[in-house]
């Protein structure tokens, strides 16, 4: 009987797959990057690189670069007017260095020229005399005190010990292995890029920068130029991924430098092997770790030591060491514990944050040995981690008490339901056998492996830093206004963030505002903390706006406004007849509120590492198929089934676009991805050799939701970014172990892991 | 920079004979790299790309498939040369990624002459000719003879390699390419092996584990002197074997950041022990 052909479009709010607004833009190659900007009467800035792990700079001569037609102005560290260092959590990098320099590719000074060309015959121009030292390459030379300091605040970065329970405590079932995590890369596509334009007074400057937290850029960069806060703007330009490499200054300092020097826009972008250079990678770790266990694989206590190397400068590695420490147990029950871990610096690459930050070396480690503890009892790697699951209320080995939902045992159990793939025929595809398009193998070559990783993830920031975020919100005539300072980088929050301000305030069109630092910080978009902290800061001031709306509406129409709720995208009263549309009842009026989401404080730790460090947690577990080629050591993963405890979903579409994008970046960590380093010296930086997965290495991911709402966040949602790729290394590198029958302690597996 | 985009052979071969600093261009998928790295500055490049005579894919000769020097691997993974050549094919396959393939060609590997160029070693297992033209003379030069070295052949300035002569061989052959990842890799043990039934012979080629692709020569004899190669047969497991381990002993590979010396020697054991089987199952 209807004729009408009116079809209503699902409103984009939360729960909706609501599309990226730039995702079209980015697959048509439309959208503009930090590295596709561009400003009139523009310079082109480039950095000198040391070549040597360690050295001591005899002189620096920039005459010749200077002479070079077309070059601007030359800046080394005598040029640095404010602060000459900076650093996340010590001010102890120097923007340029100045008597030694540290590791292979610490920049030593900057060039401002017509073109990149003339920049790069300019750096080849500027003559550095270096005498060569021996460089500091083993962290435990610097554990143990045998090499002699390399810079002034000493070789250990931080040293902190967890004692708990009871130290005597042993079981009948000890396991122990030495773990080794290999340096991986964050390989974002969007290289460094920024792009600095000053001041016409030449008293400031504006950066345009792809970043993960502009506000504390902002603080470090104005206390390096010596301007006051207010003289220097940020805008976030168009970010192509960060994974925890742009939360450390890379080329902004440079950038402004020049930019204020030459008094012209400056723009400095980084090749791919130059990024490989100029940020922070995942730390290298040695973990050794010794459980005992009842005689049905219960933990009765874990005995740990940790070494992260964090290369020459601080960056994050003490928080990082305390991630990876205070994660020991993993999703686990523990009552006892002796754990030692030490954070040093060495003459490698600076180590820093990358997804997963510390717990990701933890978890190869404590899930390798639930693997033995699973062997030594008799029981399935399935019915060890049952029997040790963690519940709500439990405590850590920090003495904090677990207050987030802890669905670790529905994780274990719904991804253990979730069917297994075919078993390998007789005939197959040889392009999805091991080797792949190599065509080396017959079905007759391959063995099959399942194994099991679990893991548990602290979730925003710890040890009583107030990562807090801000927002704010207007309304007006039927159209939201959102303005935070929340980087974008990939992870949607472009996207939520309008969803968010649809379901909460029944709008349907949602402007989001220049990303910069004319509002309040939002926190760094890195410990899988927006969608909780700048998600509830926007949830916050739309329920703010929401609430003056009601007054006034209220006013208008005599109506008590508690009575008033949205409803799709009306105001009506719930106990009467009167409804009436948003975008009518905000015609001609404004309403503009700012909110700042803090969430509970934590504590630093104890001497004993005791104390409610954390916020928050959220777990995860993984099932990873393999097909190995025992021979010749190739590797292809299969399946990877995951359920993950994920509070909410919010928008399905991009919550499986982290999970899938995750579990194929733990999957480089497990079979190929490493910085390869020989005596401080990265040997393969470039994308040749620095292998990341292709489409022919990802596996199937059937993944599972767990909808737990989370009473502690905002949305009810937990952090789901960082959690996919922690334990899905370790359950694929238990698949190999189980496929070919061999211990295999280190990371990534190299062919000749398994075959020799 | 000059860029002389050639639209016919003879104006290409013109440009090199003028210009001493000219350097050849077809795909670009390598030379680009290099001078996007700084590595080489050329001052005149000479285009091959709009040279249609190079890419043709002819039988002027009973028994031969001549491909031209620009054919990009994008066609030569399909047919003709599937059927004809598939070692060939499987070999195009293992270039780099789809974009790399449609752009890369046959040219491009013999004018690199690295020892990891994926195509190699079915030329030196199926003993191709190679066309080389200048504007005035032309010559035919085994594979054998052509690559000298780590990237050094005996191509001339002026000369421009114009087709490829691949003699199509009755028997099973293969390719098969190492990488630690299972596409898109640079190899780290590569092996070509040919069984030519007609004559009763195995021939084996290895790349990426020494400084030229290496032909097993050793173990080629050893096969034929010891086994009937003829069609019809099989080959034992334990003969397989050996000789995957004497043509691993004929390998020098090196330790480098991409694997150890150790490592391509026993892959190239296992390559070629399970190439020899599946030509005689």
């Amino acid at each position: 009987m209807a004729t009408s052909s009116t079809v209503t479009k699902p409103r984009d709010i939360l729960g909706s797959s609501a599309l990226r607004p730039d995702g079209a833009h980015k697959v048509q190659g439309s959208f503009e990057f930090t590295s596709d900007m561009h400003a009139e009467n523009m310079l082109w800035g480039a950095t000198l690189r040391s070549p040597h792990p360690y050295a001591r700079i005899v002189s620096i001569d920039t005459s010749a670069a200077l002479a070079l037609s077309g070059v601007q102005c030359v800046i080394t560290a005598s040029d640095v007017p404010g602060k000459p260092t900076y650093g996340l959590i010590s001010s102890d990098q120097p923007v340029f260095a100045q008597d030694f320099v540290r590791y292979m590719g610490e920049p030593v000074a900057a060039v401002a020229a017509d073109h990149p060309e003339t920049c790069r015959r300019a750096l080849a121009l500027i003559n550095v005399v270096y005498e060569v030292l021996n460089p500091l390459t083993d962290p435990e030379d610097a554990v143990s005190g045998a090499h002699d300091p390399i810079h002034p605040d000493g070789n250990i970065i931080r040293h902190q010990r967890i004692i708990r329970g009871d130290q005597t405590a042993t079981g009948p079932i000890v396991v122990e292995g030495e773990y080794v995590i290999g340096m991986q890369d964050q390989a974002f596509l969007g290289l460094e890029a920024a792009l600095a334009i000053p001041d016409p007074d030449g008293l400031g400057v504006h950066l345009h920068v792809a970043t993960q937290w502009l506000h504390e850029d902002l603080s470090q960069i104005s206390a390096c130029l010596d301007l006051p806060a207010e003289k220097v703007r940020l805008t976030l330009g168009g970010v192509g991924g960060a994974f925890g490499a742009r939360e450390d200054i890379s080329l902004q300092v440079h950038c402004c430098l020049l930019a204020l020097k030459a008094g012209r826009p400056i723009k400095m972008q980084y090749s791919r092997e130059e990024s490989f250079f100029g940020h922070v990678h995942r730390h290298p770790a040695t973990i050794f770790m010794r459980h005992h266990a009842d005689a049905n694989g219960k933990i009765i206590k874990i005995d740990a030591r940790f070494v992260f190397d964090g290369g020459a400068y601080t960056s994050t590695s003490p928080a990082v060491l305390i991630n990876g420490i205070t994660h020991t147990q993993g999703p686990y029950k523990c009552d006892n514990a002796t754990v030692d871990g030490y954070a040093v610096r060495t003459n490698n690459p600076p180590c820093g944050a990358m997804r997963g930050f510390g717990v990701v070396q933890a978890c190869f480690a404590h899930e390798s040995q639930m693997d033995k503890i699973a062997a030594a009892v008799g029981k399935s790697p399935v019915e060890v981690r049952l029997i040790n699951a963690m519940v709500t209320g439990d405590p850590l080995i920090t003495g904090q008490i677990m207050e987030s939902v802890a669905p670790v045992a529905r994780c274990i159990t719904e991804t253990d339901v979730i069917p297994l793939p075919e078993p390998l025929g007789t005939t197959v595809n040889e392009l999805a056998l091991p080797g792949g398009s190599g065509l080396t193998a017959s079905r007759s070559n391959i063995v099959r492996g399942i194994g099991w990783g679990v893991s548990m993830k602290n979730l925003m920031y710890s040890e009583g830093f107030d990562d807090y975020a801000t927002a704010r919100c207007i309304l007006k005539d039927g159209v939201a206004s959102l303005k935070f300072a929340t980087s974008e980088v990939g992870q949607g929050f472009v996207t939520l963030a309008p969803q968010i301000a649809r379901s909460v305030l029944g709008v349907d069109e949602v402007i989001i505002e220049p990303i910069d630092t004319q509002i309040g910080s939002a926190g760094s978009t890195s410990a899988s903390r927006q969608t909780w902290m700048s998600g509830g800061a926007v949830d916050g001031a739309c329920r703010l706006v929401r609430e003056r709306l009601f007054h006034h509406v209220g006013k208008m129409h005599d109506i008590d406004p508690l009575r008033l709720v949205i409803d799709g995208t009306d105001v009506v009263d719930q106990l009467g007849t009167f409804r009436i549309s948003v975008a009518d009842s905000s015609d001609g009026i404004e309403i503009s509120e700012t909110f700042e989401h803090h969430h509970r404080a934590t504590e630093e730790l104890d001497e004993n590492g005791q104390g409610n460090c954390h916020t928050a947690f959220a777990f995860v577990a993984h099932r990873a198929v393999v097909d190995v080629d025992p021979e010749l050591g190739l590797v292809k993963v299969v399946q990877i089934a995951t359920a993950q405890d994920v509070g909410r979903v919010l928008n399905p579409l991009s919550a499986i676009g982290q999970l899938e994008g995750g579990i194929a970046q733990g999957l480089g960590l497990a079979v190929m991805e490493e910085i390869v380093m020989k005596d401080g010296k990265v040997r393969n930086p470039s994308f040749t050799d620095y292998l990341l997965p292709t489409a022919l290495d990802a596996p199937d991911v059937i993944a599972v939701m767990i909808e737990e709402y989370e009473p502690q966040a905002p949305l009810g949602a937990k952090g789901i970014g960082e959690p996919p790729c922690i334990s899905v290394t370790p359950a694929i590198v238990a698949a190999i172990r189980n496929a070919i029958g061999k211990d295999i302690e280190r990371i990534p597996v190299r062919p000749q892991d398994i075959c020799l | 920079m000059t860029v002389i985009v050639a639209k016919e052979l003879t104006t290409a071969l013109a440009a090199l004979r003028e210009h001493d600093d000219a350097r050849l261009i077809q795909g670009g998928t390598d030379l680009m790299v290099e001078i996007n790295f700084n590595h080489v500055k050329p001052t005149t490049m000479v285009s091959l790309r709009d040279v249609e005579a190079l890419r043709t894919i002819r039988t002027d000769t009973a028994g031969i498939l001549t491909i031209g020097s620009g054919v990009p691997y994008s066609v030569i993974e399909g047919e003709p040369v599937l059927s004809a050549i598939p070692a060939l094919a499987q070999a195009a396959r293992t270039v780099g990624s789809p974009q790399i393939r449609a752009a890369g060609s046959l040219g491009g590997n013999l004018g690199t002459c690295s020892p990891a160029g994926d195509t190699l070693p079915v030329m030196f297992a199926l003993d191709a000719m190679i066309h080389l033209n200048t504007l005035d003379s032309s010559r035919v030069v085994s594979i054998h003879d052509f690559m000298t070295g780590v990237k050094r052949s005996v191509r001339q300035h002026d000369e421009i390699i114009t087709a490829i002569d691949f003699p199509i061989v009755r028997g099973w052959q293969g390719y098969s390419k190492v990488g630690v990842r299972n596409a898109m890799v640079i190899s780290v043990a590569s092996a070509c092996l040919v069984a030519d039934l007609e004559n009763a012979n195995v021939r084996i080629a290895l790349g990426s584990v020494g400084p030229t692709i290496i032909r097993c020569r050793e173990s080629e004899a050893w096969l034929k002197s010891t086994q009937d190669l003829s069609a019809g047969q099989s080959i034992s497991i334990d003969v397989a074997n050996e000789f995957g381990r004497r043509a691993a002993a004929e390998s020098s590979p090196i330790d480098d950041h991409r694997s150890t010396a150790e490592y391509r020697r026993h892959a190239i054991s296992v390559l070629a022990s399970r190439l020899l089987r599946k030509a005689y199952q």
